[in-house]
């Protein structure tokens, strides 16, 4: 079994109506960056999970997503894997 | 008619639920989110708050509660199933209602009275009241931005499951008072079989003349009447 490091992105449905995200551009406008089309706020979420192999980890996430971890009302979702994070617990 | 009022970490609203069942001479009993069976029941009520801090989603956590598989398994069967707020935000999560209730188009916490017309007067937790009444109560959440796609939107009217619509104080389909920018105006919808009721606004607070509004009440002696024709 390996370890893997898996980025899980929640991100709002296009056309959804994102106040957030709306929000977040009119302030970047107040700032000047007048050149911002579009911005939206979704969420990421780092899991650690044990599989054979990579292919493995990102179909039993794909299944958490669906589960749990995304509505699939609003919400797409998107997986990646990360390199794994030095753990300030170890002594190195 | 025995109610139960299932208890989750961070539910603020079982108390005001139980005492307005009480007081229209239900019988409720309070349920623990761990517990793995409904003990007899005629009626289920999921009380409003912050379950589990609303992480996540809210209500998205919640419904993986032990007690949530009996819910689902006792919805299923018929019984019926009343979802305040968080209890609305639950049902959706759990596939028991359809959509989903997303952030406020104001991005602001709402909490306030607002008036809601009775779309359908002809359920188990309405039919106390009379379709076109407008009822006072208050809501107070984040989340109650009711949203579906446009066929559901559409089977949802045609099929009569909008039970509650916000309006203005007359009635009216102002779209300025709708207070979260939910679709359509969606205060309160019900599935398709009728047992299941999710709403956003708090009947349980408008439940004596001391707390502004007693419009609240009949959602209460609605259900109470339902289950036990010789009371209320």
């Amino acid at each position: 079994m390996t370890q893997h490091h898996l980025e899980i992105r929640i991100i709002p449905r296009p056309g959804l109506l994102d106040p957030e995200g709306k929000a977040i551009h009119h302030a970047l406008d107040s700032l000047g960056y007048e050149s911002v089309r579009n911005v939206r706020v979704g969420k990421a979420i780092y899991v650690d999970l044990e599989a054979p192999t990579s292919e493995q980890a990102i179909e039993e996430a794909e299944a958490m997503c669906r589960g749990l971890l995304a509505n699939p009302v609003t919400e797409d979702f998107e997986i990646g894997m990360v390199s794994p994070a030095t753990d300030p617990g170890k002594p190195s | 008619m025995r109610t139960a009022v299932v208890t989750f970490p961070g539910s603020n609203c079982d108390y005001d639920v139980y005492q307005a069942i009480k007081s229209v001479g239900g019988d409720p009993t309070f349920t623990w989110h761990r517990d793995a069976t409904l003990d007899n029941v005629d009626a289920v009520v999921l009380p409003g708050g912050f379950s589990y801090g609303d992480y996540l989603r809210g209500g998205a956590i919640a419904r993986m509660s032990p007690i949530m598989d009996q819910v689902v398994e006792f919805a299923e069967g018929g019984g019926p199933v009343l979802g305040i707020c968080n209890g609305f935000q639950i049902l959706c999560e759990a596939g028991l209602l359809p959509g989903a209730l997303t952030r406020n188009d104001t991005l602001k916490f709402e909490s306030k009275d607002v008036r809601i017309r009775v779309e359908n007067a002809d359920t188990i937790f309405s039919r106390d009241y009379g379709v076109g009444q407008v009822l006072r109560m208050p809501i107070a959440h984040a989340e109650g931005n009711y949203y579906a796609d446009q066929g559901t939107l559409d089977s949802l009217e045609s099929g009569g499951q909008v039970v509650f619509r916000y309006c203005d104080p007359s009635g009216g389909d102002d779209g300025g008072w709708n207070p979260n920018g939910s679709a359509r105006s969606i205060a309160g919808i019900r599935n398709e079989a009728g047992n299941i009721l999710g709403m956003m606004p708090h009947p349980e607070r408008a439940v004596e003349e001391v707390l502004g509004s007693v419009d609240g009440l009949g959602v209460f002696t609605s259900l109470v009447r339902q289950l036990s024709p010789a009371v209320a």
